[in-house]
């Protein structure tokens, strides 16, 4: 147990800090990395809970792809933080009813978590699953079991919004603008059709 | 390992924290060895298909050579770029190299032989490599200077779109396996084709799968012809320009660990691991991690096999068969996997 009660504080002082960090950090490159850190250290977090499947998610999905691509447009963009910094007291009043709200959800959590945990149960709505069934059979057999219809819902909702990113970015081809690649046509091209022979005279020059 | 300390009169706590460090120091530094070793074989290897010779001046056969650079890198002087921002120019070498070992904490090198046997092995590897982009993006961007940036760009594009396939291809291995254990998905391979041959590359469904998976571990380890992030014509040494001495150096040794990761992934999820290739009992006289070595050694060799051969990718052409080809056929072949399981009583 005190290893356990170790590694907790460890993962927990190093999200909690990093949070801060990313928050009070100058360089918004280095909040984005303190960001990373902060995920990566949430799924440690979610190890010490048994949770291991949720975990390697967190960090193929947040760390691995999502945060990449947010580094990349930090990285890409100039952003002036003293110009961001001049409209703190204009954004002060909606900032701190964000804050409230999110006090507000974090109160009533506790509050829910002391009523007692939630009742999953098995596709046919029974019992719990053992306790030694791992992790991605216990949560498959939920979300295609019992929870399949808002599993299908939340994942039409999903191409919904990539068809429409698409769509929102998507430009047909200016007429008269360049062909498109025929990539097979690249390929079947040969040296003799790309080149010629030519053995000028000496002082000669060539026609091209 | 923690029954031998077990053994000898240390409590269970101890024994078990004694035994998981040595197991991480003797892994680390075997992978390290290795790793010394295999950059001299692909410069051998390289040197003999382009009929020179190769490393041959330190020691028998040139045997040497990566020692001496290592030593010589140590001792060089680390420039700092004045305008780098120095901590992160400082950690990304260190991100490369920690990951590119972190990962081998799951790879089991024969029955029972693994720091940590987790039933969530193989989505670890995939969490721990993606983290492996995190070394070129901060190396490139912390190094204030262009063409490292290029390279940053051009490297975390990469990764993510073979990230994609790579995954796909897992999924088809776990459907037949049943299991993200790495352990597992070795001995649900015994006896698999045609109860002889001890490997899941021989099933039509997955032969495909494994080609894909090969082309992929080599763009997702920027290996040629896929070396688009260190082209040396057109980026100079892409994100590795401004680092000298240790700092490259860990760049250059993460990059060869996360080779050989590659080369054993391939192993273990497609050719059977450390069982021997034919299910025929005189074979297992041979120590399972033999097999998983030479196996691991032969997948290395057609790496530089490759590096030799064929001529660097188009960007385009990276990209086009990362989302127009593999994506696609992975996808169909997760779909027709899934219906032949189905449909043979697989899960029944």
């Amino acid at each position: 147990m005190l290893i356990q009660a170790i590694a907790f504080y460890f993962f927990a002082t190093i999200v909690v800090a990093s949070a801060v960090m990313v928050v009070m950090a100058r360089n918004p490159v280095h909040s984005v990395l303190w960001l990373i850190l902060a995920f990566f250290n949430a799924a440690g977090l979610m190890v010490l809970l048994g949770a291991e499947f949720i975990a390697m998610l967190l960090v193929i999905v947040y760390v691995g792809a999502v945060a990449v691509l947010f580094l990349f447009v930090v990285m890409m963009l100039d952003i002036d933080f003293a110009a961001m910094r001049a409209g703190f007291s204009r954004n002060a009043p909606l900032g701190l009813l964000i804050a409230a709200i999110l006090l507000a959800e974090l109160l009533l959590g506790v509050g829910a978590y002391n009523a007692g945990g939630l009742t999953l149960g098995t596709p046919d709505g029974t019992a719990m699953q053992a306790a030694d069934t791992s992790n991605i059979e216990a949560l498959g057999a939920l979300l295609y079991g019992r929870y399949i219809i808002l599993f299908e819902i939340a994942g039409i909702i999903l191409l919904v919004a990539m068809i429409g990113a698409i769509v929102l970015t998507f430009q047909p081809p200016k007429p008269g603008a360049r062909a498109r690649q025929d990539v097979g046509k690249q390929i079947r091209r040969r040296p003799e059709e790309a080149t010629v022979m030519k053995s000028p005279e000496v002082g000669q020059g060539i026609e091209l | 390992m923690t029954a031998f300390f077990q053994s000898l009169g240390l409590p269970y706590e101890w024994a078990w924290t004694v035994a998981t460090l040595a197991g991480i120091l003797i892994v680390s530094l075997l992978v390290m060895f290795s790793v010394a070793m295999v950059i001299y074989v692909d410069r051998k290897v390289l040197g003999a298909i382009m009929l020179r010779r190769g490393p041959n001046v330190v020691g028998p056969f040139g045997l040497l050579q990566s020692f001496a650079d290592g030593l010589k890198v140590f001792l060089q002087e680390t420039i700092i770029p004045s305008a780098a921002n120095k901590g992160i120019f400082l950690i990304a070498p260190i991100i490369t190299f920690t990951v590119a070992l972190a990962a081998w904490a799951v790879i089991p090198f024969d029955a029972g032989v693994v720091i940590s046997d987790i039933n969530v092995g193989l989505l670890y590897i995939l969490a721990i490599s993606s983290m492996g982009v995190y070394g070129v993006v901060m190396s490139g961007w912390a190094s204030n200077s262009k063409y490292p940036f290029f390279s940053a760009m051009r490297a975390s594009a990469q990764m993510i779109s073979y990230e994609v396939s790579i995954g796909f291809v897992l999924v088809c291995v776990v459907l037949f396996a049943g299991t993200f254990n790495l352990s597992g998905i070795v001995n649900a391979q015994q006896g698999f084709g045609l109860g002889l041959i001890n490997a899941y590359a021989v099933h039509p469904l997955l032969f495909p799968m494994w080609v894909v998976f090969f082309i992929s571990a080599l763009a997702e380890t920027a290996r040629a012809p896929f070396d688009l992030t260190e082209a040396e014509s057109e980026l100079v040494a892409g994100y590795q320009t401004e680092y000298s001495s240790m700092s490259f150096a860990l760049f250059w040794l993460g990059e060869y660990a996360n080779i050989l990761l590659m080369c054993s992934l391939n192993t273990l999820l497609f050719w059977g691991g450390w069982l021997p290739p034919l299910d025929i009992p005189v074979l297992y006289m041979v120590p399972g991690i033999i097999w998983f070595l030479v196996k691991t050694f032969v997948f290395f060799f057609m790496f530089s096999w490759i590096w030799a051969t064929v001529p660097r990718y188009r960007y385009d052409q990276l990209m086009r068969l990362g989302w127009k080809v593999f994506l696609p056929m992975s996808l169909l072949f997760v779909a027709a996997t899934s219906g032949y399981l189905m449909a043979i009583g697989h899960f029944a």
